[in-house]
């Protein structure tokens, strides 16, 4: 999508203007679809009784020409609270630093993608929030203009100052009341690239000052009065199911307020939304609730509880055979097929075919997961940090049959996601207590029960097929066997699909008690890992150059005669070339060893290089080269915090993420027996950007799967070994350096 | 419960708790300052480090017994202002990315530079492994470090 700056919006269907009680302007506008048409905003509007029901992102301009962004989408780490309104601030044509940004509250009512999910908040809100600020821009200079009699083509702008032909000029905050009163326009120009002023440079984190101070800013910094905390007893396998619980010791402790139980709530929204089933339990759960942090984890402790596990008890190696019969089976769904792989390999000169494991993985937020709810007869009010808001209030409304509008959702800065916070389970736990107990309180994980009481990242499998005739690649299938789900839709439309005349791709589940979702890109995660290993012993095998085979295929894919193809085979030659010139790939000095991936996942196409060294007779990762196109740049240094991020992520769980089950327990519990990368174990991170003028793509996810492929194409440049299981560590004898035959 | 005085950011503190209270409960819970974080719980990720006595200590694994007579400095008391060569580091190079881990990071990088103004790199990186954080901003972690180290000559 090249970036368009005559495209036509329908800005009625979108935005509404008033007054401000106070003087000012507000606009209110949706970044994601229309609002619906009874949406009204009747001037003047009070600010402080706003209910933000009918907008999820307002912008207010002062009468002192301040601007105020409301930014609507949860920040998770992924830096939207500060890329976000720059795009606005941009067309609006103001100066960076004469904007405030304040987090949005929930819209439960009118909108659908409040969302932080799949690197999609930048590439869906880049056209809404650009024809917002414009918008209001061409409203305060129509305003300038009338009271100056002159066409307001004739008025130009700069950083919130308005020039008439004449020299006159007229601040933002001048003009902000009459300009609140006129016509939303109908067509506003936007600025062509060339023009930008905000984008494109660096903008530091919003909430630096505060994050550097330590100001109270996480769900788990959250206070109200009176609350009180609860930490919840959950089973200690999966599967289990609460038998009885003696609370007799808890309930002696010092500042033990309670112990309850909560289930039932849980098990009527399973009832009526059974996909819920998968992110909850239905057991019962017993909930201390105690006035401080600490006294409600102690009291946790001296529950005793009893649980039956009438149902499979599932331990790792059950999972291991399990992956392993779906994979040798026949029982697949067929998620694209082209051409007839299996009479390509008949007809095959040789055929290669590996599998390649991975385990289950946490996520690991920093921050645990809490949530803050207190309900009354009049009004259900939920606190905390979560990834997908709206989900979740609708589902509080379902499960405790509270109207909609009855629902206050706010959301605090997050401590990490990576797809935790999709979920919301402790959401519901927090709502099904504060139902119960009528207090405001604060559901707080111990990092034991985050750990334990996950939604990870599901085991999986990857078996890949290929078949080469006269020295081409002729077919390819690929086979995805996964603990309770598949990948999605896309990804068998992800690089090679066009490339390979015979193209399969096949996926099976295997349905667990273990609760798994979304981690940070998922299946992308691990398919990167193991498509370009394999790629590089396709190479190997056909003996020609790894890179030039992986640019040879994709100069076979026509993606304008398949309009499922996801990427674009142009911009991945680019990238691919790019990595090449900067990593000095096939120049590397004698010591060190280079492993080479290109990926295409989240809408932005990237490639990165390791850079592995022997030291001590093991490899160690030095340096990763990643080049990225994600189109337009909004914020570089946020941008350059994410790419790092992600390559650092991908590097530590291919290298350590290991997590496994015994009966239904997790194997770990904290950070003495899982392992996350930390500073010494970091490579040097180098990246270069694609330059274009193309839309911008997210970038909390694309620079993380490939990482784990480079380091593993490395680490066979540098000791002879091929890597097929996650996490490398786990297999040492592997990591060292193969030795030498000597002959002679 | 035992009634503990303690000095917290130069102001003393008077706080009743249960002898096996952690510092960062007291902390976060009794005295409002979650500055501090709670990360683990078992001393192995860094998230809740404060200063006592000048030393960088995890305040998730230390009873109030142990910091009697002691000096603590929380985030909250490194600067009035976010004025500290650390935090100033950390805001130019733009550290953060969820951020909830950065106090601990920062009252480690700010306790190590204090014992040692001149670090080499193999220095800062022993120093600072001690502390997760799950974003993985390690290299501007260094990069702040040595920026620190630079402006506090």
């Amino acid at each position: 999508m090249e970036t368009n700056n005559t495209m036509a919006f329908s800005r009625r269907a979108f935005m509404r203007t008033t007054g401000l009680a106070g003087g000012g302007m507000l606009i209110g506008f949706n970044l994601f679809q229309a609002c619906k048409p009874q949406v009204k905003l009747e001037p003047p509007v009070d600010l402080s009784t706003l209910d933000y029901k009918d907008f999820n992102a307002f912008i207010k301009i002062a009468e002192n020409g301040v601007v105020t962004i409301f930014s609507p989408n949860p920040e998770i780490g992924q830096g939207v609270k500060t890329s976000m309104p720059m795009i606005i601030a941009e067309e609006l044509d103001v100066a960076w630093k004469n904007v405030h940004v304040v987090q949005g509250k929930l819209d439960t009512e009118n909108f659908d993608r409040q969302v932080a999910g799949g690197s999609q908040s930048l590439r869906h809100g880049w056209d809404a929030l650009r024809q917002t600020g414009a918008t209001a821009k061409q409203m305060l200079v129509n305003a300038a203009a009338a009271r100056w009699g002159v066409e307001a083509s004739e008025c130009t702008v700069s950083e919130g100052v308005i020039t008439s032909p004449t020299g006159e000029t007229l601040g933002y905050g001048d003009v902000v009341t009459e300009a609140a009163q006129l016509e939303v326009p109908e067509k506003v120009t936007l600025k062509k690239p060339s023009e930008y002023k905000i984008i494109g440079k660096d903008a530091q984190n919003v909430d630096i000052d505060e994050i550097i101070t330590g100001k109270p800013l996480f769900g788990l910094d959250y206070k109200a009065d009176g609350m009180v905390y609860a930490a919840v007893v959950r089973p200690p396998a999966f599967g289990q199911q609460l038998t009885t619980f003696d609370a007799t010791k808890a309930k002696g402790m010092p500042g033990v307020l309670d112990v309850v139980t909560i289930g039932e709530k849980a098990r009527k929204l399973i009832e009526a939304q059974p996909n819920i089933a998968g992110i909850l339990s239905d057991s019962d759960k017993v909930v201390v609730i105690a006035e401080t942090t600490w006294q409600a984890f102690k009291a946790k402790e001296a529950i005793e509880a009893e649980w039956e596990d009438d149902v499979r008890m599932e331990s790792t190696e059950d999972h291991d055979a399990e992956l392993n019969a779906l994979l040798d089976g026949k029982e697949f769904n067929t998620m694209r097929e082209d051409g007839n792989v299996d009479k390509a390999f008949a007809e095959a000169d040789q055929v290669l075919e590996r599998t390649y494991e991975a385990p289950f993985l946490p996520h690991n937020c920093m921050e645990p997961m809490n949530f803050y709810a207190h309900i009354t007869d009049d009004k259900v009010h939920l606190v905390g940090p979560i990834q997908t808001p709206a989900w979740k209030a609708g589902a509080v409304s379902a499960m405790l049959d509270r109207k909609p509008e009855e629902i206050e959702l706010e959301m605090t800065r997050q401590g990490g996601g990576f797809g935790r916070r999709l979920y919301g389970d402790f959401v519901l736990e927090a709502a099904e207590i504060a139902d119960k107990i009528r207090k405001p309180v604060k559901v707080v994980y111990t990092r034991e029960d985050d750990m334990n009481d996950g939604i990870y990242r599901m085991a999986l499998k990857y078996r890949i097929k290929a078949g080469i005739k006269d020295g081409s690649v002729t077919a390819y299938h690929l086979k995805e066997a996964a603990v309770n789900s598949n990948m999605y839709g896309l990804i068998p439309n992800f690089f090679p699909a066009g490339a390979i005349e015979n193209y399969k791709v096949d996926a099976a589940a295997y349905k667990s008690n273990i609760t798994t979702g979304a981690w940070r890109a998922p299946y992308t995660n691990f398919l990167a890992y193991a498509e370009q290993s394999f790629f590089d012993e396709l190479a190997e095998l056909m003996e020609v150059d790894k890179v030039q085979m992986r640019i040879d295929l994709l100069k076979k894919v026509d993606a304008d005669a398949d309009e499922r193809i996801q990427y674009s085979p142009e911009r991945m030659i680019k990238v691919i070339e790019t990595a090449v010139e900067k990593s000095g790939w096939g120049n590397a000095p004698s010591n060190v060893y280079q492993g080479f991936v290109n990926y295409y996942c989240h809408n932005t196409h990237v490639a990165e290089v390791a850079d592995v060294k022997i030291e001590d007779g093991l490899p160690v990762v030095k340096k990763v080269t990643c080049v990225v196109d994600c189109g337009i740049v909004v914020n570089p240094l946020g941008a350059l915090n994410q790419i790092e991020g992600g390559v650092l992520d991908g590097v530590g769980h291919s290298m350590y993420g290991d997590f496994g089950f015994e009966n239904g327990k997790p194997t770990a519990t904290n950070y003495d027996r899982y392992r996350l990368i930390r500073m010494k174990e970091a490579p040097v991170v180098e990246t270069y950007f694609i330059e274009n003028e193309i839309a911008p793509t997210g970038l909390g996810e694309p620079t993380l799967p490939p990482a784990g492929g480079a380091i593993a194409n490395a680490f066979k440049a540098a000791t002879g070994n091929r890597l097929y299981q996650q996490p490398f560590s786990k297999f040492p004898e592997l990591l060292k350096p193969k030795e030498k035959e000597i002959i002679g | 419960m035992p009634t503990y005085q303690i000095k917290v950011n130069g102001e003393n503190k008077s706080v009743d708790v249960s002898s096996d209270t952690p510092l960062l409960w007291v902390l976060r819970d009794h005295l409002d300052l979650v500055g501090t974080k709670y990360g683990c719980g078992i001393g192995l990720c860094g998230a809740c480090t404060v200063h006592v006595d000048g030393t960088a200590m995890r305040s998730c694994s230390m009873t109030l017994e142990q910091v009697q007579g002691k000096s603590i400095t929380t985030i909250e008391g490194l600067s009035e202002f976010g004025e500290h060569p650390v935090q100033q580091a950390w805001k130019e190079v733009d550290v953060p990315q969820c951020g909830y881990c950065q106090a601990g990071q920062i009252m480690t990088a700010s306790a190590f530079l204090e014992s040692n103004p001149s670090p080499t790199a193999d220095e800062i990186k022993n120093a600072m492994h001690g502390n997760i954080c799950r974003c993985a901003s390690y290299n501007r972690i260094y990069r702040a470090v040595e920026k620190a180290a630079e402006n506090m000559d």
